[in-house]
């Protein structure tokens, strides 16, 4: 390939940020200073572009630690990957928590999304801007869903500055890598000047949430000092409680400690793994019917079959912790309390699929799961549970953990293979299928989080005790992330057909309940006289909705449903890749139609509603992947279900 | 014309097309099959030297079972499917993506877009006057060719034709995302400052005339480009000894702009910034 590079040079500080990743560099193709002998050989060639899956680290290097992504940056960066610029810049620019402009070092996410909205995101936003002004060194971001919804309004502090302290989590096997904690200080190298940042700062995040105008500003003035985040079981009402399979270990150990994981019952599902051989292992998985809690809703044990059986090799499997679908934050909640579990289950699904590599793709608003899971992985591989020799079973294993840049459309599975790959997060084309051509080409396995945890009590218990929790075709336990108009928003485990008025009812229901969502944005509304829908795959698709992600979200009658409704449509108007016509520009349509009638009803609104439809119809037939064939699901449900503009 | 390279025979495989059994080789495409059956599928971002990226979504057709239309550029023909390419819903689909893709962009200069607007009865106006248009001036900034991005419908072409599917230059990508991305060169500079070798690859694949000749961009400014006057002349590159073909496109005694015959087997449409934009010599008169 042609590379050329502009003029444009890093400062000191970017540069250290990319040599804090990728070591420094080793000549002048990779941008050192010129030697003798440079010229007499060149650099190039499939080993050189084989590290392009570390663009999407190195743009988080830089921006972790500058705030934004200069030109000159850019280009060090792609000079040292081996990466064409304007490729890069297509990448760089596809992320929402990336800039190519200037901009303050410490950047403010307000969330405006459903749960927020409605708990007074909006005036949270206005009083934070009227107190951050030009010069105050922060800038305000509204952004989507932040995966806090039970504790909403809420906001996200990101400050970037140098790393405050060496990493002190191993590095990954085979070569540095972006482990997402502080990266080791930058080496200092004679005759340039020491790295400097602005105004000394150290990077920093702080969650704010629930928060008030004061209790942000004060985190985005000095994030460091802000205070701590309940423990992740402030979030499970049900923390504690007897028969609990999924939760049960949330609120009750140790997040930090390995050892408090083997104590309550850890690793003993991977010992049951070795005993059974990966195809006893998928055996029990499908005899225990667990199907993916990722939303599609597509069975686990055919998914690693599938897999484990290709003939073409390496095999990967991706946890897909990106978690990104508004009034989501399952995953999250079991990612901070028992981090442990997680790195456990992929290690037995690496094993069952025949994988030697795991990657966990963690959205980047998750600073909390980002620390803890760095340092589980980090002490399961310091003690021989992941690594060469897992158990002393001879099996290979070792997970990597990938941050996300703010992008829904990286949950899609093939989008999400993209991401890791240093491309944009577009989807791609099926077939072919991930199990035959899925990260880097190869037979993948993707499974969301919560499916991956399923699996220990799946092996501990045995398939058949598994199963005989739920119903026939919907089997085992479920979380649920309830949120909105209830008194103790947070995550439910509930076995599978527990109705949704019976969950509604342990939440705590407020009078007056006008409609729920189900499902999240991609979902669909129900309303209040529809309880009884048993919470199952078949009940509600019976029921002509979706249990997708496993979102309860209540809105009672003070919510302006119009305002809803347009929010979701902005959302998807806004998450949308862009790669096809029906979802890029027909997402853009809803908005306006939207817009149009917010205020109309009845025979005033009838024409926009038709034109809607038939938008709506397109979208969900002629889109690429499921976010344009779903981002007209919870309007259609509104206006079908609810009577939005009658 | 797809150049179809002798090889060792392929397997027939049989399916239905619209109720008709047919029978294509291997590895076809539906839209192959299609073509072959004298079908008339509309597509846009399908190229005949590219592999599609099936992002325009006009060729769509209906495929039992399948639980959404499916791109017959890309999708490849299976034994015993059956196919629908002019059922009610797949023709409702490409009536609202040529509506959309109108409503948003200029397609004045797309070749047979208008007949399919006829066609399919597409009314790209009922979205209202205030639909969002991409809406952005013509970038005029070297003396070969020029961007204007009102008329790009983000079909990748260009972004193939110029990486690894041809150029290996990869001076062009898509940035931004949305509604909002765009065809982009690094730090969307302008193309003197990016990494472009001006082979005008990128200018011979686009559909839309969102790239074109700075040649032909003046002339249709001037209201003086008539396609209708001019000669096309296929030649051979006098520059080197690769020996590249070249179609002259001549009007008014001028050549106005080259192309190339994709169907050569050599070079499948595509030269370099010699054979493409080097002709001012064999027209200076002094
Ligand atoms: C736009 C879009 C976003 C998605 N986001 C997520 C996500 O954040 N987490 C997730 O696990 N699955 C997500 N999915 C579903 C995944 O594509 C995939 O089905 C899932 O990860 C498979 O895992 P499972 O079988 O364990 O459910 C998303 C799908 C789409 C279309
Ligand atoms: S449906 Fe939307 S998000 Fe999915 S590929 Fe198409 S444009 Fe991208
Ligand atoms: S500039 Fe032309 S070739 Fe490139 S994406 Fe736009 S329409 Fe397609
Ligand atoms: S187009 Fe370029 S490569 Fe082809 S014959 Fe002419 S000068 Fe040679
Ligand atoms: S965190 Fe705000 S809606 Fe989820
Ligand atoms: S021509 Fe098939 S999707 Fe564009």
């Amino acid at each position: 390939m042609d590379l050329r590079f502009g003029d444009s040079k890093p400062t000191d500080e970017e540069r250290a940020a990319v040599d804090a990743l990728l070591g420094p560099p080793e000549s002048s193709w990779e941008g050192a200073d010129r030697s003798d002998a440079d010229l007499r050989w060149a650099r190039g060639g499939r080993a050189a572009r084989e590290r392009r899956d570390l663009l999407l680290p190195g743009l988080h290097a830089v921006n972790d630690r500058v705030g934004w992504i200069s030109e000159g940056a850019l280009d060090y960066l792609c000079r040292r990957l081996t990466v064409p610029p304007a490729e890069a810049y297509g990448v760089a620019t596809f992320y929402s928590m990336f800039s190519v402009k200037p901009r303050p070092a410490t950047v403010l996410h307000v969330c405006t999304d459903l749960a927020c909205a409605g708990a007074g995101a909006a005036e949270l936003c206005t009083g934070a801007e009227a107190r951050l002004g030009l010069g105050s060194g922060v800038s305000v971001e509204r952004s989507p869903c932040l995966g806090l919804c039970e504790r909403a309004p809420a906001a996200l502090v990101v400050r970037a500055g140098a790393p405050t302290e060496p990493s002190l989590a191993p590095s990954a096997p085979t070569r540095p890598v972006d482990l997402g904690a502080a990266p080791p200080l930058p080496l200092h190298r004679p005759g340039r000047p020491r790295p400097q940042t602005p105004d000394g700062l150290k990077a920093a995040t702080a969650v704010v949430a629930p928060a008030t105008v004061d209790t942000v500003v004060l985190a985005a003035t000095a994030p460091e000092t802000a205070p701590a985040e309940p423990s992740a079981a402030a979030a499970v009402p049900q923390a504690g409680h007897e028969g609990l399979v999924l939760l049960s270990r949330v609120g009750v150990v140790d997040p930090a400690s390995l050892d408090d994981y083997r104590a309550h019952g850890g690793y003993t599902a991977l010992r049951r793994a070795f005993d059974l051989g990966p195809a006893g292992v998928i055996r029990e998985v499908t005899d225990a019917g667990l199907v993916g809690r990722g939303g599609a809703a597509f069975p686990t044990g055919r998914k690693w079959q599938a897999t484990a059986s290709q003939p073409d090799h390496p095999h990967y499997l991706v946890c897909n912790a990106d978690e990104s679908e508004p009034g989501t934050f399952k995953d999250r909640v079991v990612m901070e309390g028992d981090p442990y579990a997680l790195v456990e289950a992929m290690t037995i699904a690496g094993y069952a699929v025949g994988a030697r590599k795991g990657y966990l793709y963690l959205r980047g608003e998750y600073p909390r799961a980002l620390a803890r899971l760095t340092h589980a992985i980090g002490q399961a591989r310091a003690r021989g549970l992941l690594g060469d020799d897992v158990l002393g079973q001879g099996y290979a294993f070792d997970i990597e953990v990938r941050r996300g840049a703010g992008a829904y459309i990286c949950g899609e599975e093939t989008a999400l293979f993209n991401s890791i790959e240093g491309y944009r997060g577009e989807p791609r084309s099926k077939p072919p299928f991930p199990v035959e051509k899925g990260l880097f080409g190869k037979p993948t396995a993707e499974n969301n989080v919560e499916t991956l945890v399923n699996v220990l009590p799946i092996l501990t218990r045995g398939a058949e005790a598994y199963a005989a929790i739920g119903t026939e075709k919907s089997t085992g336990p479920k979380l649920f992330c309830v949120s909105g108009s209830v008194e103790r928003p947070g995550v439910y485990e509930l076995p599978f057909g527990a109705t949704l008025g019976e969950l509604l009812t342990l939440a705590g229901v407020r009078k007056r309940l006008r409609a729920v969502l189900l499902g999240g944005a991609a979902g669909g509304f129900v309303r209040p006289d529809e309880l009884d829908i048993p919470l199952t795959f078949e009940g509600t698709r019976e029921a002509g909705t979706t249990l997708g992600s496993g979102v309860v979200m209540a809105f009672d009658d003070t919510v302006p449903l119009p305002r809803l409704l347009l929010r979701i449509a902005e959302f998807f108007r806004d998450e949308s890749c862009g790669q096809c016509v029906p979802c890029r520009v027909g997402t853009v349509r809803q908005e306006e139609a939207l817009h149009r009638i917010a205020e109309r009803t009845g025979a005033a609104a009838a024409g926009d509603i038709a034109l809607l439809r038939e938008v709506g119809r397109a979208m969900r037939d002629a889109s690429i992947c499921g976010l344009g064939q779903t981002a007209w699901n919870a309007v259609e449900s509104a206006i079908d279900r609810l009577g939005a503009y009658e | 014309m797809t150049v179809t390279p002798l090889g060792i025979p392929r397997r027939l495989l049989e399916f239905t097309l619209d109720g008709e059994p047919v029978r294509a080789p291997e590895g076809s495409t539906i839209l192959d099959a299609c073509r072959s059956a004298g079908k008339d599928v509309p597509t846009l971002c399908q190229g005949d030297t590219l592999t599609p990226k099936n992002a325009c979504r006009v060729c769509v057709v209906e495929v039992e079972g399948a639980r959404t239309l499916v791109p017959a550029c890309s999708r490849k023909a299976e034994a015993g499917m059956e196919v629908r390419t002019d059922s009610e819903r797949a023709r409702h689909s490409r009536k609202v993506v040529l509506e959309l893709l109108a409503s948003s962009v200029d397609l004045s200069a797309t070749p047979q877009v208008a007949e399919w607007i006829k066609e399919y009865e597409a009314k790209p106006d009922r979205f209202g006057p205030d639909a969002a248009r991409v809406d952005e001036e013509p970038r005029v900034d070297n003396d070969l060719y020029v961007r204007d991005y009102d008329k790009c419908i983000l079909c990748y072409k260009c972004v193939d034709a110029c990486g690894d599917q041809w150029q290996n230059t990869f001076a062009i990508s898509v940035s931004g995302r949305g509604f909002d991305a765009r065809i982009a060169v690094e730090h969307d500079a302008p193309l003197t400052d990016s990494a472009c070798v001006y082979c005008g690859n990128c200018i011979e694949v686009c559909p839309t005339g969102a790239l074109s000749f700075k040649s032909e961009f003046d002339m249709r400014a001037a209201g003086t480009w008539d396609e209708s006057a001019q000669t096309e002349t296929t030649t051979v590159c006098a520059y080197c000894g690769v020996g590249c073909n070249l179609t002259l496109h001549v009007q008014d005694n001028e050549i106005v702009k080259v192309t190339s015959p994709h169907d050569n087997p050599v070079t499948h449409g595509n030269l370099c910034i010699k054979g493409r934009f080097g002709y001012q010599h064999v027209q200076n008169r002094g």
